[in-house]
């Protein structure tokens, strides 16, 4: 086996365990002290738990109890035939009874920022405090193709997507060295460091005798299709009753949604707060884990 | 008869051949909760060709999806896995079914030779967009033998049907098909999302013996 790769500041859960969603197993993960006041935390999608592992410990250090889990099909959740957003949705709600019946703070990071947006939406009596970290999508102009050019592009996704349904009995990840899954994972995270992805490859993939995988189900995948839109998240915004931050990165990102200012600044209810982070990415927490947590323990406070 | 067994991912499908013979093939994709009838329905004996039945995710012979995640876009892989044993097909689908069948023929145009949109249960899905958000932690208990799986019930009856996404596939199948008529509109019912379907070229309205005698004819 690989020696175990540091990160500076990074450390991994106090405490793992696993909750059983419906017929799934997911793996939970926790920071601090357990009789600690909890917070939850959702990670992004194709993310993990690990991903918070500089930024949970700050949090906690600050005498909460941090409990995140990994998605269905991430991490080390057990993967699932099918995945959507209300099976999400459930999972979450299966971590959070297993931590508490109460409201308690909810961060969440991209998708994960949709996720809990939409919980606190649903199950208001669940959440005393949203934290979005930039994980507002919202409505973006579509490239200025014709018709004629969309139903080919249309066309592609489709066939590309079906075919690789076809293909998935008994599909696996592509094995390569820690350095070789670092580099891939860089092209969608361009702006982290090296030194960083190659320390997630040690908890987000496994090593086989061929090599590392990414742990993440291979039925998972970029892009695709589907009737959701990006501005049925961002409606969910003004209904929420509970205090409110957002912090978004504003520079470009591959996996960013550069939503405008203005867009959140309309949709923000009466008890939110907007922070842009000039220069920052999309992943805001890793980028600037110690910003962000300040900015968090002091909405919590 | 012994079903075909199919793997699609994780979940086993069961393709019934409700009637054997020569020429072109009918696949009958049932509505929500139901399942692959025993025999040819009467409506459709007057399909020339053999006919077939395929029991969707969570329905019927098929599996059901632990921890569930039903989405209409997986059922229509369900279908395009069935077109790969089958090879090119034409779908009758009713309710849920025409749904999934409108976006298998667009999916996979070029072997989906004409498709018959009929009422049924499922129909409508969710509406043209999102519902209040609500997250149910249980649902009725399954029956005996497990299907219909009760979460497929729930979430297959919330899914989002817009209708200029569901036209983009009726769009797919009439650009990529080389049919002149791709989807033939059998049922009475007019949710929104047929509605927009209707009102594209490629597309039309007809009864159910006209649809079969339409594209019974197989490839062209």
């Amino acid at each position: 086996m690989s020696e175990a790769i540091k990160y500076p500041g990074a450390c991994r859960p106090d405490r793992q365990r696993t909750v059983d969603s419906h017929g799934l197993a997911i793996a939970v993960h926790e920071w601090g002290d357990e009789a600690a006041p909890p917070v939850l935390m959702a990670h992004g999608g194709f993310d993990f738990a690990g991903t918070f592992d500089v930024f949970a410990p700050m949090l906690a250090d600050a005498g909460f109890r941090i409990v995140s889990w990994d998605h269905r099909g991430h991490g080390d959740s057990q993967h699932a035939a099918l995945y959507n957003w209300e099976a999400d949705l459930r999972d979450a709600v299966s971590v959070f009874d297993s931590v508490t019946f109460d409201a308690v703070p909810v961060i969440g990071h991209s998708k994960g920022g949709s996720l809990m947006l939409q919980l606190a939406d649903a199950l208001p009596h669940r959440v005393s405090h949203l934290i979005n970290l930039d994980g507002l999508p919202s409505r973006r102009s579509l490239p200025d193709v014709s018709d004629h050019q969309r139903t080919k592009l249309m066309a592609k996704e489709l066939t590309s997507w079906l075919d690789h349904r076809r293909r998935l009995v008994d599909a696996q990840r592509k094995p390569g060295t820690i350095a070789e899954l670092a580099e891939r994972r860089a092209r969608m995270n361009p702006r982290l460091s090296p030194e960083w992805l190659r320390y997630l490859v040690t908890i987000g993939a496994r090593e086989d005798e061929d090599g590392w995988r990414w742990k993440i189900d291979p039925t998972l995948r970029f892009g695709g299709f589907g009737p959701w839109r990006p501005e049925w998240s961002m409606m969910r915004l003004p209904d929420i009753g509970v205090p409110v931050l957002a912090v978004l990165g504003t520079a470009p990102d591959p996996m960013g949604w550069e939503t405008p200012e203005a867009d959140v600044l309309s949709h923000l209810p009466p008890a939110g707060r907007l922070v842009m982070l000039d220069g920052v990415g999309h992943f805001v927490h890793i980028e600037h884990p110690r910003a962000v947590a300040d900015l968090v323990l002091e909405h919590v406070a | 008869m012994i079903p075909v067994f199919l793997q699609h991912n994780k979940v086993q499908l069961a393709l019934h051949e409700l009637r054997a013979g020569e020429g072109f093939p009918l696949l009958h994709l049932h509505g929500l909760a139901e399942r692959t009838p025993e025999a040819v329905p009467s409506h459709l004996a007057g399909w020339a060709g053999p006919v077939w039945g395929l029991d969707l995710s969570g329905h019927g012979a098929s599996d059901v999806a632990v921890g569930a995640g039903y989405f209409c876009e997986a059922l229509m892989g369900d279908v395009d896995i069935a077109i790969a044993h089958l090879g090119p097909v034409a779908l009758y689908g009713r309710g849920l079914g025409a749904y999934v069948g409108l976006l298998a023929s667009g999916g996979r145009a070029e072997e989906v030779r004409g498709t018959i949109l009929a009422d049924g249960p499922g129909l409508a899905g969710g509406g043209p967009s999102p519902a209040s958000p609500a997250v149910p932690t249980a649902v009725g208990a399954a029956p005996p033998g497990g299907t219909p799986d009760p979460w497929a019930l729930y979430e297959l009856t919330r899914d989002v049907r817009p209708p200029d996404y569901a036209a983009t596939f009726a769009r797919q199948a009439s650009t990529r098909s080389g049919l002149d008529t791709a989807i033939a509109v059998v049922g009475v019912n007019r949710p929104p999302w047929l509605e927009g379907v209707i009102a594209e070229p490629g597309v039309i309205e007809c009864s159910l013996d006209e649809a079969l005698r339409l594209f019974s004819g197989g490839p062209l």
